[in-house]
């Protein structure tokens, strides 16, 4: 077995043991490549069927092609895929593009709040309906307790001490002085009655293995990844007036997998183009304590 | 060459011997941080008017940094000539520990720090001896800080001789030890020119050497495929069923005869399943796959699959263990604690605590009859249903465990070998209780005589929805017209009753299954028949329901599919028949049985 066929290994077995374990579980999909990745995983773990919903949420400044891409794959994938977003926030305009907040303010609006309030089930949830063929209000209003989410050790700091299943209390906290222990491959299972839990299957994965496993697996990628003849291409990708872009000129999978292992952005932090995480002192650390993810 | 695989160390040793410096320098010195990253750190450090540390290159928390220790483990990424690694920053303080273990679990060499000066201390010990009870067989001993011990070649000899002669106690031999100086970068990854008389690796160039794990020897092993979970996608149109899980070793192909453990159910290999791969014949140690059949049997999931014709693991309920725990609240008897085992999970019980050890100096603590926090013990524990394992000595994935303590992880261990009893500790509790108990003037017999018929406790069991409970009152009806002394009892008035306070909690039945046991001797000494339908129960729940109930009978009427195998019911039953039929049935066995045999 090479390095992708046991980080894959690895997944897999975490995403069972997830859907053993637990019953309302959802699986964050952000449109971007980790999370492909992870969709792509679950299949493999479930042997072509994804049998949780996945969840996105939609802060309407995503790129448009992200949402194209999105309803896509769940036709041809037949995803069960639901949707949700802050629309208060929306509607008043308390957001960093209408000039009214600062980008962390923002994100803490269309991000951690939507995703906080979807999860519960408090605001309304949209599901893609196969027959009709378009969204259609979601009538199951349980809350999600089991999130599976595709956030990786070498991307922050304070990302690098998660564990694989980490609870979070009815507040979305995490404490992160308090960990559970992880032994082999017994990881915390059984909970007190309202304990939330992130999973979190591609910890031990960098960035350098995502996409020698896309290009392994011959895995759909969004095209926003690739240099369009423009020069440019993303590296991470987020809502479109808080997208920075890098100067590459890499336009398949293969030369970015050679950029990234012959240095060009080996020295260059992943989220570099991410402008919010560089506002305020903790960024990252602190939008996470809050229930980023 | 350049190793495509990548390797995992931990970095382990006594609070602020420098473990976190090792890595910074380590990330800085191969290049790996991101650009920028030090420089950033650097002036961060300037501009709150504080020394620079190489450790807050990944004690990233705010409080770590404040605290200047470590808190959790990070998991930090880097590259040297010949490969990729995954390091592990393990906290060096007690407080920490499950972190540690955390972080030393999935590692395949551990990197152990001293503090030159310092030399060794408390949780160097413990740490070493975590190391060799995780089952991390690569260790390398750095004796950091020689800078502060003028890089004395005798004081680093003093250091070696001492932490040798403790490890020879665990029968731990490291790799090597080798002197340096963490802050400064001596030996880290340059050699150093304070330490002439030093002529081995650097750290860096220690860990390039070793060897990684290879495959060759798990796949020779005997297959041990525990059975994660059993899928059956039928909503979407998918009519496999699917056994998952991950090899933990062997190697097994279409057409192997496999046993199922502990049930010991046979069947043979049909298909090796996997997504957008090419058609498998066969799969081997480390992959997670899937199976199908060539016949229906029903395995429930935390089973062990293994090959028929291979040496087979050890099927027992009583074993020997070496375990550390974690817990905040210490390890004792009579409690019921959850083990997992590769897929399985069962109740435990502590029988005995062997001997005791304080980990810090391996010397043992005599009479203690529970394990504190930190300690380290051999103990005797018991599960409540038989459980297949291998010494880990033999096979490590399938010899080791942990056990949860009201819903954490509080400890792990490792199995050393089965042991015989004659007794179990339910049999040993019935027959103290028996010796106990007592009543008022009425006897059995004096009840039999004036009810016309024996006490008996009757259980319908069986899957979900087959009929049970309506079975079970008709015959409460039935011998009621008969004006025989009978109560039938819903599970659903002891869910809101006598169970209300481990219905949110457990999600084993073992505690309802022991109330009802319990129980069920109260009201069988009442001379009654009762009778009740429990869901969800395997053989061994019924088998302790019969032990609880000693000394009065049990009448185990299965209804629906896969009755139990070694345990036999009284009567089975098809489900869904007439719940007037299935009463009479069971009546008619009842006078067979001569339980109503005052009956004219
Ligand atoms: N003089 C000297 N000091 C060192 C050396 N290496 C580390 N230190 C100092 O020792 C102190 C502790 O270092 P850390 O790396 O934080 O120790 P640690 O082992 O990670 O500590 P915990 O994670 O809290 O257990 C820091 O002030 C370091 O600068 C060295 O080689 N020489
Ligand atoms: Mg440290």
């Amino acid at each position: 077995m090479d390095h992708l066929d046991r980080l894959e290994a690895q997944s897999v077995y975490i995403l069972r043991e997830a859907y053993k374990e637990f019953k309302n579980l959802v699986m964050l999909w952000s449109i971007g490549k980790d999370s492909t990745v992870l969709l792509w995983l679950a299949r493999k773990a479930f042997f072509g069927h994804v049998p949780f919903p996945l969840l996105h949420i939609d802060t309407h400044f995503k790129m448009p092609e992200m949402i194209a891409y999105r309803d896509r794959a769940a036709k041809e994938w037949r995803l069960n895929i639901v949707y949700g977003e802050n629309k208060e926030a929306l509607e008043k305009k308390l957001t960093y593009p209408d000039g009214n907040l600062d980008r962390l303010g923002c994100c803490k609006n269309l991000k951690t709040e939507a995703l906080k309030h979807t999860l519960s089930g408090e605001w309304p949830r949209w599901r893609f309906d196969h027959n009709l063929g378009q969204y259609a209000p979601d009538t199951n209003q349980e809350a999600y307790t089991g999130v599976i989410v595709g956030v990786r050790a070498d991307e922050e700091g304070s990302r690098s001490k998660e564990r694989v299943f980490s609870p979070r209390d009815a507040q979305n906290d995490w404490d992160v002085g308090d960990q559970p222990p992880e032994l082999w491959r017994q990881y915390k299972t059984d909970f007190a009655p309202g304990t939330h839990l992130r999973i979190h299957p591609l910890l031990e994965w960098t960035e350098l293995n995502i996409w020698e496993y896309v290009e392994r697996e011959k895995i759909p990628i969004i095209d926003l990844y690739f240099d369009q003849g423009t020069g440019q291409r993303c590296r991470s990708l987020g809502c479109w007036p808080c997208t920075g872009k890098v100067d590459s000129t890499a336009k398949t999978v293969p030369e970015i997998i050679e950029e990234l292992k012959t240095g060009k952005f080996a020295n260059i932090a992943e989220r570099s183009g991410r402008a919010q995480d560089k506002e305020g002192g903790g960024g990252l650390e602190a939008l996470r304590r809050q229930g980023y993810m | 060459m350049f190793d495509q695989q990548r390797m995992n160390i931990v970095i382990v040793g006594h609070v602020d011997h420098g473990k976190s410096t090792v890595i910074g320098r380590l990330l800085a010195d191969t290049g790996s941080l991101p650009q920028g990253k030090l420089e950033a750190v650097k002036q961060q450090c300037l501009a709150n008017a504080r020394p620079f540390e190489y450790a807050f290159l990944l004690d990233a928390l705010k409080d770590e940094q404040a605290q200047g220790i470590t808190i959790d483990a990070a998991r930090c990424f880097f590259k040297s000539n010949k490969r990729h690694y995954i390091v592990l920053d393990a906290p060096g303080h007690i407080e920490f520990l499950k972190n540690m273990v955390t972080g030393a679990a999935t590692a395949e060499a551990a990197l152990l720090v001293i503090d030159a000066k310092e030399g060794v201390q408390e949780n160097t010990k413990r740490h070493g001896y975590l190391v060799s009870m995780l089952g991390i067989k690569k260790l390398v001993v750095l004796v950091n800080k020689m800078d502060l011990v003028e890089n004395s070649q005798e004081a680093f000899e003093r250091t070696v001789a001492e932490y040798t002669a403790f490890l020879a106690k665990l029968n731990l031999e490291p790799i090597a030890f080798i002197p340096a100086s963490a802050r400064s970068g001596e030996n880290i990854v340059s050699p150093s020119e304070t330490m002439p008389w030093y002529h081995g690796k650097t750290v860096l160039g220690q860990l390039d050497a070793l060897e990684p794990e290879g495959e060759t020897e798990k796949i020779k092993a005997p297959l041990r495929f525990p059975v994660q979970d059993v899928y059956k996608f039928t909503a979407q149109g998918d009519d496999r069923r699917i056994f998952a899980g991950t090899l933990e070793s062997g190697q097994v192909s279409v057409g192997d005869e496999v046993a199922f453990l502990p049930s010991g159910k046979q069947s043979r290999i049909a298909s090796v399943e996997a997504f957008n791969e090419g058609p498998k014949t066969t799969a081997q140690a480390g992959q997670a796959v899937g199976f199908t059949l060539t016949t229906q049997v029903y395995i429930p999931q935390g089973e062990l699959m293994v090959k028929v014709n291979e040496v087979q693991p050890i099927q027992a309920r009583r074993f020997r263990a070496n375990l550390f725990w974690m817990g905040k609240a210490p390890l004792i008897q009579g409690k019921d604690y959850k083990l997992k085992l590769a897929t399985r999970r069962v109740p435990v019980r502590l029988v005995e605590v062997l001997n005791v050890l304080d980990a810090s100096d391996l010397r043992s603590v005599v009479g203690k009859q529970m394990v504190e926090r930190h300690d380290v013990g051999e103990c005797l524990f018991e599960t409540l249903k038989p459980i297949a394992f291998d010494p880990s000595a033999l096979i490590d994935a399938t010899g080791r465990f942990v056990l949860v303590d009201d819903f954490e992880i509080a400890g792990g261990g490792i199995i050393l070998e089965k042991v015989e009893s004659k007794e179990t500790v339910d049999q040993a509790h019935v027959r103290k209780r028996e010796q106990a108990w007592s009543t008022g003037y009425i006897s059995a017999a004096n009840r039999a005589a004036a009810c016309l018929h024996h006490a008996k406790f009757v259980v319908f069991s069986g899957p979900p929805e087959v009929g049970k409970r309506k079975m079970a009152m008709e015959l409460e009806r039935r011998l009621f017209m008969e004006r025989r002394n009978v109560y039938y009892l819903s599970d659903a008035n002891l869910n809101g009753g006598l169970d209300q306070d481990i219905r949110v909690l457990m999600r084993d039945k073992s505690e309802e299954v022991r109330r009802l046991g319990e129980l069920a001797r109260i009201m069988t000494d009442a001379g009654l028949i009762f009778i009740t339908a429990l869901g969800g129960a395997d053989e061994y729940d019924l088998l302790q329901l019969k032990t609880l109930n000693l000394p009065n009978e049990i009448l185990v009427v299965h209804v629906g599919e896969n009755p139990p195998e070694q345990f036999k019911a009284d009567l089975v039953l098809p489900a869904g028949i007439d719940p007037k039929e299935a009463a009479e049935k069971v009546y008619q066995l009842m006078s067979r049985y001569q339980i109503l045999e005052y009956f004219i």
